[in-house]
């Protein structure tokens, strides 16, 4: 197999690690960037609602001496960095004793479940129907009925969750219109709760897969294409190699390496889909929390919930580009 | 599809030879999916137009219609029928979904445009800088690329938002191009290295052509299907931001485009209520945008690259 070559490790990391520092400062700057003071703002809205907030000066230097808000600009931002290098997001404003870690710690495994689960299901799916849709022996039917299933291709996981609820869990109620598991059920390894889960998390899944697999068919069609052509192909035929062993180790071992390529580029994108799937169907993963976060104007939250997604697809990414010399022999990159 | 197969069948008729003769029928800009996703837009374009001309789009506004009337034909939770005033039916708020449809599809579709443009002109500048100039430029604009790429834009999108409030959808698209120049960026370099070494610009460049005028009169040209196919996919890509931070709730609410419509949807339950009309006729539109930006861009892939139209 070979292992990575340093250079390759390097440049990788390099790129994870500026991810996560770009991520991280544009946070910090962002609302510090807008007009206005946040924390001026949140008394206005606290005496918004009160109608009357008794010394509200008072409270704003309070909160800005708690928040630290009167050092200067790079004090904060030390602390800051320092504070999300000990994975301390800070606490939630809105569910004051709660940390931000608690919260997103609570999140995070079911969106990481689902988006993994469904990343399977349509990279798998997808470049099978796309190396059948190449492939010269293919039956005319399945040829056929591909196409017809991609019709879905290029609609947003949003919209297909829309309609994916009104269908199956509305009108039909096949499956739960919300949540991640039944209410009154406690997350347990029994197989009746996984089944639950299973249950509920099928529809989010499916406004994944169903928008998403077209498009690796596609890709993998043009890549199947253009290996066809080559003339180890015409090697293996006169070999007279089994077809099947033809289309799996000459054909679709070859044409998966840059649909891995694409896959890393397309993990911002697919979280993107994830989180307002989420909303759709209040799944209680991070694109909830980070709704819910809103509506409470609890900007904390939301930075830290932020901050953590575009973490995890980074580490994604890295995983993603780690892994594909260890897919493809001819890259044992060792000493380059 | 049989159209389709008059269209693939042309050039095999004149040979399989990849270097034969092209025939009159051989147009690559003629195949079915290029022209039947312009043709969707255009119709729906002149749906639009004859809407505005047509129709009172007034009624898009608040407290217009009267409430939560089904599209004609059919009945609502209370037993109520649709009645002709508004025959796309109305919604919790006494928008006519009609008006609503009018005004919010191009307004849905104007910050696609915006934002794709936007990212566009910056990823050709960058790519075809980092491309043709090479060295420690091209060095910087890739690992920038390599960053921004894989980036989720819409949480930084949700942060910016959150701490800006609702935006008009002028100031919304040009957010959403801050996040849209990464992949038009690499794609133009990649389609540039490989041109950079090609006959012709090699010959540009002795006979002195300056290096603007070969980028942009030399390369250029050739790459307009590709720049095409990049355009449409980063059209896409706003419109699917857009759509997403107005389901947010960050979308301009007076005058609503479908996002914000659906997300007024979501907020009153029409889910729940079996007010399908209300969220479905914004997504079934946008959806079909979606589809028919789909098609031109395979279509225009097809124009770029000759050996896709062989695979059909």
């Amino acid at each position: 197999m070979g292992g990575i070559s340093l250079n390759y490790l390097v440049r990788r990391l390099l790129v994870f690690f500026l991810t996560l520092w770009v991520a991280a400062t544009l946070i910090f700057i962002i609302p510090r960037l807008a007009p206005g003071d946040p924390i001026a703002a949140m008394v206005a809205r606290l005496s918004y609602q009160a109608g009357f907030v008794e010394d509200s000066n008072a409270i704003i230097e309070g909160w800005k001496e708690r928040f630290g808000l009167n050092d200067p600009v790079y004090v904060q931002y030390v602390r800051f960095l320092g504070g999300l290098l000990q994975g301390d997001l800070g606490y939630s404003m809105a569910r004051f004793p709660a940390t931000v870690t608690e919260l997103v710690g609570r999140a995070l495994p079911w969106t990481i479940g689902l988006v993994g689960v469904a990343t399977v299901i349509f990279f798998v799916v997808g470049n099978l129907c796309g190396a059948l849709l190449a492939w010269n022996r293919t039956p005319r039917l399945v040829k056929v009925m591909i196409p017809m299933s991609m019709i879905f291709t290029s609609i947003p996981p949003l919209l297909a969750g829309l309609l994916l609820s009104y269908t199956f869990a509305f009108l039909l109620g096949w499956f739960p219109q919300t949540y991640s598991y039944g209410f009154g059920m406690t997350p347990a390894l029994t197989l009746e709760f996984v089944l639950n889960v299973i249950h509920h998390g099928t529809l989010p899944a499916m406004a994944i897969v169903l928008v998403t697999f077209g498009y690796w068919a596609l890709g993998m069609r043009g890549m199947m294409v253009t290996i066809e052509g080559e003339d180890y192909m015409i090697l293996a035929q006169a070999k007279g190699l089994k077809p099947f062993y033809v289309l799996y180790r000459y054909m679709i071992r070859n044409a998966i390496l840059p649909q891995m390529t694409a896959l890393a580029v397309s993990i911002g994108t697919l979280v993107n889909g994830v989180v307002l799937v989420e909303v759709i169907f209040n799944y209680n993963g991070m694109g909830t929390l980070i709704v819910t976060a809103l509506r409470e104007q609890d900007f904390g939250l939301i930075q830290g919930t932020a901050f953590i997604l575009i973490t995890t697809s980074a580490l994604a990414v890295l995983i993603i580009d780690l892994s594909y010399p260890l897919i493809d022999p001819r890259i044992s990159l060792e000493g380059r | 599809m049989a159209e389709d197969s008059k269209v693939k069948d042309a050039p095999v008729a004149g040979g399989t030879k990849e270097a034969g003769f092209l025939n009159r029928f051989d147009n690559p800009w003629l195949n079915w999916k290029f022209l039947s996703g312009t043709g969707i837009l255009g119709f729906m374009f002149l749906l639009i137009f004859l809407g505005y001309q047509l129709w009172d789009t007034d009624l898009a506004l608040s407290a217009r219609a009267p409430l939560n009337l089904p599209p004609v034909g059919f009945e609502n939770w209370r037993g109520q029928e649709g009645i002709p005033e508004h025959p796309l039916g109305t919604e919790n708020s006494g928008r006519d979904m009609l008006a609503l449809w009018i005004v919010g599809t191009p307004r849905t579709i104007f910050v696609g445009v915006v934002a794709a443009t936007v990212g566009m002109v910056v990823g050709i500048v960058l790519g075809f800088m980092a491309g043709f100039l090479g060295g420690t430029f091209d060095d910087v604009i890739r690992l920038a690329v390599d960053i921004a790429i894989t980036q989720p834009s819409l949480l930084y999108l949700i942060v910016i938002q959150a701490v800006l409030g609702t935006v008009d959808l002028l100031t919304m698209a040009l957010l959403i191009s801050l996040f849209s120049w990464a992949t038009p960026t690499r794609y133009i370099r990649a389609q540039v290295l490989s041109m950079r070494e090609s006959g012709y610009v090699q010959m540009a460049r002795l006979s002195g052509v300056p290096v603007r005028d070969i980028m942009f009169k030399e390369i250029m040209p050739n790459l307009l299907p590709y720049l095409g196919a990049s355009y449409i996919g980063n059209m896409q890509g706003a419109i699917i931001s857009a759509v997403g931070l107005e389901v947010l709730g960050f979308g301009p609410q007076r005058i609503p485009s479908l996002g914000v419509a659906i997300f007024f949807a979501i907020e009153a339950g029409a889910l729940f209520r079996d007010m399908w009309w209300w969220w479905g006729i914004p997504t079934v539109t946008l959806s079909i945008v979606f589809t028919a930006l789909l098609l031109i861009n395979l279509g225009l892939d097809e124009v770029a690259n000759p050996r896709l139209r062989k695979a059909n």
